[in-house]
C-alpha cells in the first residue's frame, strides 16, 4: 500500500540517513522525500514528508525503527489523492515525448497522471491528449499544474484548462 | 416631446442597423416622449446632411444601390464641427492600431460638447482614459454598451442594474465567430481550416479572420470591461491572449466524451485579464453554442449573474445603441 509519513529530523548532519535506513531494512519502496529545509517546527526540527509503498505489516516496524533512531514520527496515513484536474494538451504531444511529460508529474510523488487518451490523426498533424492528474491536496495540484505549464511552454503545446482553474 | 438631433458616423452594417431600428422604433420613441432626428449620415465617401432631418429610408436605399450615402464631400469631424446636433452615434469600423476615424470623431464630439454612443471598440481599447476624461470635462455622456457582446447587456448590467454590487470577475464567450467555429468543429468532427472556410462562406467570419480567431477581439472587449467596470487603466498589451487556431476536432471530441466543451473564454478581474480556450462543463451556463455570446458576472452580493445573447448582427448591435440612447435621453 502507498502511505505518507510525516517525520521530523534534528537539524544536524546524518539525520536523513537515519531516516532512510529503516525503510531500506523493511524493503519499503520510497517514492518521494519532501524535505522542507526552510521550515522549522517549534521543536526546532525540520519537517519531512515521505511517500512510500510497503506491506501493511511493515508500517509499525518502520515506525518503531525510526523512533529508535531518534526520529519523531508525527503522522502516518494512507496516501490518498483528493484533488483532480482534467487538461487537454494540443501540439506535437507525441513527438515531443508524452512519457517525459507524464514522468515530470509522476516523479513529484504528490501528483500523478491517472488517465491519458491520445489522438494522433496524422504524421504532420497536431496530436491531442486528454489527461487527468490526481494530487494529494490543492497546493500539490497547483504545483503539478505549474510543472505542466512549464513543460507545455517548452514543448510549444496548447494547454486547455478547465474554466474553474486559474490559468 | 424632447427632440434629439443626432448624426450617424459610419454607415456600414451597424450604422444601417441603427437607421433601421430608429425607423422601426419611431412610434415607440415618441410614446416615451422622444423624437430622434438624424441630421447627418456619414460614410467613408462623404455625407448626407439636412438640419431638418435626413430621410433614413432614402439613405438606406441609396447605400444599397450605389454603395454610398454621400451627397456631399464632407467628413465625420467636419459634420461634428459644422452641423448643429447633440448626439454622435459612432459606428465606424474598429481600428485597434490607431483608433481610426472613430477616435477622431469621438474626441471632436466631446470637444464640441456632444454626447457619444458607440459600437466601435478601437478607440476605447487604445485611449479609454483620455476619452473618458475628455467626455467628463465637456459634460458629455459617453456610452458604449454595443462594444461588448452586441445585443447582450454587460456594461450597463454591471454598472447600472447591479449598482451597489462589487463586481469580482466577468467570464464569458465574447466572440461569436470563435464560438461558431468551435461548435461546428465538434458537430462535424471537421478541422479548424474546413470550418473556418464554411464560416467565411456564411459571412460569420471576416475575410481576414485573424482578429477574431487569435482572440484579439475578445481581448479588446475585456480591456473595455476592465476599464469601464473595474476602473482599471489597461490596454490591449495588458491581456494574455491565446486564440483557437490550434484547437483540433480530436481534442473537442475527447473533451466532449468526458463532459466538456472547449470554448474561447475571456476572463477579467482586478488581478488578471486573460483569453484562452478552456474546458467548460457541458451543463455549465457558459456552454452555449453557435454564434451566441455569454457573460457571467460574479458579484459580491448578488452572486453570479449570467446573460446570453447575439453578439453580432446589425439590428442586434443597434438594439444596444438604442438602449444607450434611451438611457441618456429617456428620462429628461
Amino acid at each position: 500500500m502507498r502511505i505518507s509519513m510525516d517525520i521530523e529530523l534534528k537539524d544536524v548532519p546524518g539525520q536523513m540517513l537515519l531516516a532512510l535506513q529503516p525503510l531500506s531494512e523493511c524493503k519499503a519502496n520510497l517514492i518521494t522525500v519532501l524535505h522542507h529545509h526552510q521550515k522549522r517546527t517549534p521543536r526546532k526540527t525540520v519537517p519531512v514528508q515521505l511517500i512510500l509503498e510497503t506491506r501493511p505489516e511493515s508500517i509499525e516496524i518502520i515506525k518503531a525503527k525510526l523512533e529508535e533512531n531518534g526520529i519523531r514520527v508525527v503522522r502516518v496515513g494512507e496516501h490518498r489523492f483528493r484533488e483532480s484536474l482534467n487538461v487537454v494538451l494540443i501540439g506535437h504531444v507525441v513527438h515531443t515525448g508524452i512519457q517525459d511529460t507524464i514522468d515530470e508529474i509522476d516523479k513529484t510523488g504528490f501528483a500523478e497522471v491517472v488517465d491519458l487518451s491520445l489522438s494522433m490523426p496524422g504524421i504532420n498533424l497536431l496530436s491531442s491528449a486528454f489527461i487527468r492528474i490526481d494530487a494529494v491536496g490543492k497546493e500539490d495540484l497547483q504545483k503539478a499544474l505549474n510543472i505542466l505549464k512549464e513543460v507545455s511552454a517548452k514543448k510549444d503545446l496548447l494547454m486547455v484548462l478547465p474554466i474553474d482553474i486559474q490559468a | 416631446m424632447k427632440t434629439v438631433c443626432c448624426s450617424i458616423l459610419g454607415f456600414g452594417a451597424i450604422g444601417q442597423g441603427v437607421a433601421e431600428v430608429l425607423l422601426m422604433k419611431r412610434e415607440y420613441l415618441e410614446s416615451i416622449g422622444l423624437e430622434v432626428k438624424v441630421v447627418a449620415v456619414v460614410d467613408s465617401k462623404g455625407a448626407t446632411v439636412n438640419p431638418q432631418g435626413v430621410d433614413l429610408t432614402d439613405c438606406l436605399s441609396r447605400k444599397r444601390t450605389s454603395g454610398t450615402v454621400a451627397l456631399e464631400n464632407i467628413t465625420g469631424v467636419e459634420v461634428i464641427r459644422s452641423v448643429d446636433h447633440e448626439l454622435v452615434i459612432e459606428t465606424t469600423p474598429t481600428n485597434i492600431k490607431t483608433g481610426g476615424a472613430g477616435l477622431q470623431n469621438m474626441l471632436a464630439a466631446f470637444q464640441t460638447g456632444k454626447d457619444v454612443i458607440t459600437s466601435n471598440k478601437g478607440p476605447l481599447t487604445l485611449k479609454y482614459r483620455e476619452l473618458m476624461e475628455t467626455a467628463i470635462a465637456a459634460g458629455s455622456n459617453f456610452r458604449f454598451e454595443a462594444t461588448v457582446g452586441g445585443s447582450m447587456p454587460v456594461i450597463n448590467l454591471a454598472n447600472e442594474v447591479l449598482a451597489g454590487n462589487k463586481v469580482i470577475s466577468i467570464k464569458g464567450i465574447l466572440n461569436g465567430t470563435c464560438n461558431y467555429i468551435l461548435t461546428r468543429m465538434l458537430e462535424e468532427r471537421a478541422s479548424y481550416t474546413d470550418i473556418l472556410a464554411e464560416s467565411m462562406q456564411l459571412g460569420i467570419a471576416e475575410t481576414d479572420p485573424t482578429y477574431d480567431v487569435e482572440g484579439i477581439d475578445t481581448a479588446c472587449k475585456l480591456v473595455i470591461l476592465a476599464n469601464a467596470i473595474f476602473g482599471l487603466d489597461v490596454t490591449f498589451k495588458d491581456v494574455k491572449v491565446t486564440g483557437i487556431t490550434k484547437v483540433t476536432p480530436e481534442a473537442l471530441e475527447m473533451a466532449y466524451e468526458r463532459g466538456y466543451v472547449i470554448k474561447l473564454i475571456g476572463e477579467v478581474s482586478r488581478e488578471r485579464i486573460h483569453v484562452a480556450p478552456r474546458l467548460v462543463p457541458i451543463n455549465h451556463p457558459l456552454a452555449v453554442g453557435g454564434t451566441l455570446n455569454v457573460a457571467s458576472v460574479d458579484t459580491e452580493l448578488a452572486g453570479e449573474i449570467t446573460v446570453t445573447g447575439k453578439g453580432a448582427g446589425p439590428v442586434e448591435t443597434a438594439s444596444a445603441i438604442l438602449s444607450d440612447l434611451i438611457a441618456i435621453y429617456g428620462n429628461l
